[in-house]
């Protein structure tokens, strides 16, 4: 279904490239990340986002007269594609990237588009080294990275919640295991005590040793680093063990509905932090009612982060005048783009200023903004 | 007649049998059941075409004869060519010639993708020398691919060793994993011997995600540079080539190095281990001897590869070498053929670059891969190129001394 | 309050270990038969769960009872899973005896990906929450919940099964039959016992172990996955191994003390290595005393 969708929508493009008829060659820009496989979810709106900011602008004839093309590339989030992906893509001569999705990917890709000084945006990665250490001048991001995450759940947790011991655990994967420990330093460094923190297996067939430690230690908050299958089945069976009055709190890997429908009323009180919730704005609602209209669903996760991401791109180059990517880059630093998750521009290192974070709370079966956010600088 | 009955009956069995699984599924979130009858009808037409198939091969295999086998002209002929040193001479300078001319020619991705091809023909034919060789099934071969892999990522990252000092302790330290696994495991066989290699296999990728302070745990090692040309600064497509020749070179050092000790002392006492141990003990074999260097030559070039791997990802992390790597390198040396060269690097070949070029087929790369292990087991255990043994004929022999007498 | 976390982590580890026994009794009756590691059972537990799932999500639609729910899925997994389990056999092994051992051991492995793969791709590759069918005890508060509702019924269910399964064993012909095979198949066979027939009734037997052991987890992680066969199998080996492969009540034990070590390792230790540890134990079993606890050491024949 999915798939008849995108080739409808490719073949439109395809028309209006071919309607407009101009000789000039189009500016490819790639689109690498989860297109099939477990993870397809995860890229398949950020491809989705592309393309409607792509008929956009060749709608209004493109950027100096040239249309934009948009190159897909299944890297299915892992390592070793991603680097064979982008290879293929600077075979393919794209000017600029946006993606990769996951992490592990755009680490493995990053070297390579350094190399041959390729711009590339990512709407999703965020894992913190790839700013922080300011190796990748031509790497952007417009999501919070994990270090922003951890500050404002540490910070929530002490202010708010005021906890004095707290648990960790994660599923030992690079998402999870990071956040747990981002948290655990700024909070020890406040005085938090350490209860425990642990690893546990997803696919384990129990975990009621590691719940009945925490029925034992009674710590103010529990972090838990992951994902939200793993998740719910933490939750529930704390909720089995009549663990009470420990907070949880979670990476915006435990905000997605299913985690509601597995987990079911166990999931209730549950804190995760998120992009502040943006649906009132102008150009959320427009980039909405754009993907309703050419996909016919209602857009999955990371959409309006990877339409953000599109667009700022694509205005870079509009205000560039130029398929440089120094002044592309430039350009992508200096200019400010309203988009659907705010308005935003990037700093030195990469990352997107003006992207708000929120804490919410699962409250009767739904995620509720709390009054807790932060905006990035 | 009987037998179409019976097909139909395997095939109706198989329909209730893949039922619930193939024809429902279930959302227990949005509460929607899907059906696929068409899954069960469509399965059930191949059951039955196999399950004539299936009769017919096994009643060629119970009668002695090769399951898949050509007509015998063109296996004569074909054999004739094979014989025919001056065509084999001129064949293998074009896949040689081939693949020394193909960075040249195709773009930056194929070459790509070539390079991780080659680097799986270097770790199956590593693998050939334990598995196809000397008859140990080892499987947790991805974690000396690993120790190879990080030997580079940890020593740049603490030391900042380069590519060629790490390339050959890459191989030192995988065959310290080899041996120190080896000793200990000398006195089992067989199943026994393989579920330990299983478990040792998962021990070191659990033991690089949980020793972050060494591995960086699960986030990996990054930004590993790839390897310098005396000092040269090389642009991508320039280091990619220089990684696709050292990958060759390594393989053709590779074939040539097992070629030569497959029928040496060594190469031919471990084929002695393989076909029986006990006998191969009562024959003066040292079988402590023989086992430790069988594990240490194969893990040494799966720690070559995986110095050279690390190279060119530039990104390592212990997802990369679970079981099912092992697995999948495992099916090569089965698919290829246990012991041959030819067959395991072609197998590798084939295995690594269809899913690449086949999309739609990537998806089923697993399910084929198990399937394959199945059914070559059943009907073609000596692979698609089955390794050549040693013969030596007296009666060509006799009667070349007799000359004319005949 | 001490002992309580103790008895608390005895229980866990218990149910935790009787899970374990359950797919440890499939592994341990098809080597005693035909010396074979089934690698591929670790599979069929994890098609227990998922067929249980399929049948379990139908009849919620019609509004069932849920303990009849759970029943009716039970069943269906336990019959579904012992006819994979006999087809497992026919296909993947049967036309390998009297190959070199290596053989069937490949075609296991073999077997086992594409099982693992043919899930997945028939079904899905996320994971899928389980109906909750488990009743709620209360008397369980009375004693201060050192387990849940889903332990004690872990617990009881195994334990029935278990001894079920010794009764079969031990009083049955059927049983008999099954342990003459597995003490000399040649005699056996000389003895009028169709030992084919012994063969497929040994996977099917532990096949459907395997299932019970699959709906079990199932109803209390709530969650089914097509990897869960992998780790869970392992651990299942390991614990045959520990108990002395070959040997029904080492099984058990071996699948308990393995629960146990793990439970308390997490909860007084840490939790880090936990998978760690049990393929640590595996190695260090086969490699020190091959034929386990309470396996009986074999001569090796020429």
């Amino acid at each position: 279904m999915k798939k008849g969708t995108a080739l409808l929508a490719s073949l439109a493009l395809a028309a209006l490239v071919a309607g407009n008829a101009l000789a000039a060659e189009p500016i490819k820009i790639g689109v690498p990340g989860a297109h099939s496989g477990d993870l397809a979810s995860y890229g398949l709106p950020s491809l989705n986002a592309a393309k409607i900011v792509a008929a956009e602008y060749n709608a209004k004839g493109g950027i100096m007269g040239r249309q934009i093309e948009i190159v897909a590339m299944d890297d299915q989030c892992k390592p070793e594609l991603a680097s064979n992906v982008a290879t293929k893509l600077l075979s393919d001569k794209v000017v600029a990237v946006m993606g990769h999705i996951c992490s592990g990917a755009t680490k493995a890709s990053l070297p390579i588009y350094n190399e041959a000084k390729i711009v590339s945006v990512s709407p999703s990665a965020t894992t913190p080294g790839l700013t922080k250490s300011g190796e990748n001048p031509y790497f952007f991001r417009t999501i919070a990275n994990d270090d922003d995450q951890a500050t404002l759940t540490a910070n929530f947790a002490l202010n708010s919640l005021k906890v004095k011991r707290v648990a960790y655990i994660h599923d030992n994967g690079e998402y999870g295991k990071g956040f747990v420990e981002n948290n655990r330093l700024q909070l020890e460094k406040a005085g938090v005590k350490t209860v425990f923190s642990e690893a546990i297996n997803p696919d384990a067939v129990d975990f009621s040793a590691v719940v009945r430690k925490l029925r034992r230690e009674k710590p103010d908050a529990v972090f838990f680093g992951g994902y939200q299958p793993t998740a719910s089945k933490l939750v529930q069976q704390m909720k089995r063990d009549r663990v009470k009055d420990i907070a949880v709190i979670g990476p915006d890997g435990l905000k997605d509905e299913a985690f509601i429908k597995m987990a079911g009323a166990d999931a209730e009180g549950v804190y995760t932090s998120y992009p502040s919730d943006t649906s009132n704005l102008p150009a959320y609602t427009k980039a909405v009612e754009a993907h309703v209209k050419t996909f016919g669903t209602q857009p999955g996760s990371f959409f309006p982060n990877a339409f953000a991401a599109t667009q700022a791109l694509l205005n870079a180059i509009d205000k560039a005048q130029s398929t440089d990517s120094a002044k592309i880059a430039a350009a992508l630093r200096k200019e400010v783009v309203e988009t659907p998750v705010g308005s935003i521009s990037f700093g030195a290192k990469g990352d997107a200023a003006g992207v708000g974070l929120s804490i919410y709370q699962i409250r009767n079966g739904k995620y509720v903004e709390t009054d807790y956010k932060m905006t990035l600088k | 007649m009987q037998r179409i009955l019976k097909s139909a009956l395997v095939a109706l069995w198989f329909m209730v049998l893949t039922f619930p699984l193939l024809a429902i599924k279930i959302n227990p979130v949005s509460k929607t059941v899907s059906w696929h009858f068409d899954r069960v009808a469509m399965l059930a037409v191949g059951i039955f075409v196999l399950a004539l198939g299936w009769d017919w091969c096994f009643s060629r295999k119970n009668r002695g004869l090769p399951v898949f086998s050509l007509p015998q002209n063109i296996t004569a002929r074909m054999s004739a060519i094979a014989n025919n040193m001056a065509l084999r001479r001129a064949s293998l300078f074009f896949i040689v010639g081939a693949l020394v001319a193909m960075p040249l020619t195709s773009s930056l991705y194929q070459t790509n993708i070539m390079i991780s091809a080659l680097l799986y023909v270097m770790l199956a034919l590593g693998l050939n020398i334990v598995v196809g060789l000397a008859g140990q099934l080892v499987l947790g071969y991805a974690a000396f691919y690993a120790v190879g892999a990080y030997t580079y990522g940890i020593l740049f990252q603490h030391f900042g060793l380069g590519f060629w000092a790490c390339l050959p302790l890459g191989g030192v330290f995988a065959v310290l994993f080899g041996l120190g696994l080896g000793f200990p495991v000398l006195r089992l066989r067989g199943d026994y011997l393989a579920i330990v290699t299983l478990g040792f296999g998962e021990i070191v990728r659990l033991s690089l995600q949980n020793w972050s302070d060494l591995t960086g745990g699960p986030a990996g090692i990054a930004n590993i540079p790839r390897p310098g040309l005396f000092g040269v600064d090389l642009s991508l497509e320039g280091s990619t080539t220089y990684i696709y020749y050292l990958v060759l070179a390594a393989v053709f050092l590779t074939v040539l190095v097992i070629g030569r000790l497959r029928n040496s002392r060594v190469g031919l006492a471990l084929k002695a281990l393989r076909e029986d141990e006990i006998a191969c003990e009562a024959m003066g074999i040292n079988l402590m001897r023989i086992k430790l260097s069988a594990f240490a030559l194969g893990s040494c070039w799966a720690g070559f590869a995986g110095v050279i791997f690390a190279a060119k990802t530039t990104f390592i992390n212990p997802s990369s070498f679970t079981f099912m790597d092992s697995c999948m390198i495992l099916s090569m040396v089965v698919l290829g053929g246990m012991g041959s060269i030819s067959g395991v690097a072609i197998a590798a070949m084939i295995l690594i670059l269809a899913p690449e070029y086949l999309r739609a087929f990537s998806e089923y790369r697993m399910l084929i891969f198990g399937l394959i292990m199945v059914l070559m087991m059943i009907f073609r255990p000596q692979g698609l190129v089955s390794g050549e043994k040693l013969t030596y004929r007296i009666s060509a022999l006799l009667a070349k001394g007799k000359g004319g007498a005949a | 309050m001490d002992f309580q976390y103790f008895l608390e982590l005895f229980f866990g580890g218990l149910t935790r270990g009787s899970i374990y026994a359950l797919i440890a009794l499939g592994y341990t009756l098809v080597y005693g038969i035909i010396e074979l590691i089934n690698f591929a059972h670790g599979e069929v537990y994890m098609i227990g769960a998922f067929t249980a799932l399929i049948v379990a999500g139908l009849l919620g639609f019609t509004g069932f009872p849920a303990a009849g729910i759970l029943v009716v899925a039970a069943l269906a997994a336990v019959i579904w899973c012992a006819a994979y389990g006999y087809t497992l056999e026919k296909v993947a092994y049967k036309p390998l005896r009297g190959a070199p051992r290596l053989s069937p051991l490949i075609s296991a492995i073999g077997m086992s990906i594409f099982l693992q793969n043919y899930v997945l791709l028939s079904q899905t590759s996320d994971f899928v929450p389980f109906p909750r069918l488990l009743p709620e005890f209360d008397f369980l508060e009375y004693i201060g919940y050192i387990m849940g509702p889903s332990d004690f019924l872990i617990l009881v269910t195994s334990t029935c099964t278990m001894v079920a399964l010794t009764c079969f064993i031990r009083y049955t012909k059927m049983g008999k039959a099954m342990r003459a095979t597995a003490q000399n198949r040649k005699m056996a066979m000389l003895l009028g016992i169709d030992a084919d027939r012994i063969i497929s009734l040994t996977f099917i037997v532990g096949s459907a172990l395997a299932a019970i052991g699959g709906v079990l987890i199932a109803s209390h992680m709530g969650q089914v996955n097509f990897n869960i066969g992998f780790l869970a199998g392992m651990k299942a080996f390991t614990a045959a191994v520990l108990g002395g492969i070959g040997s029904l009540p080492g099984a058990m034990l071996g699948g308990m003390v393995l629960g146990l070590c793990e439970s308390f390792t997490t909860g007084y230790i840490s939790g880090n290595y936990e998978d760690v540890l049990a393929f640590g134990i595996l190695i260090v079993i086969l490699i020190f005393r091959p034929d386990g606890i309470l396996g009986k050491a074999k001569v090796q024949k020429v």
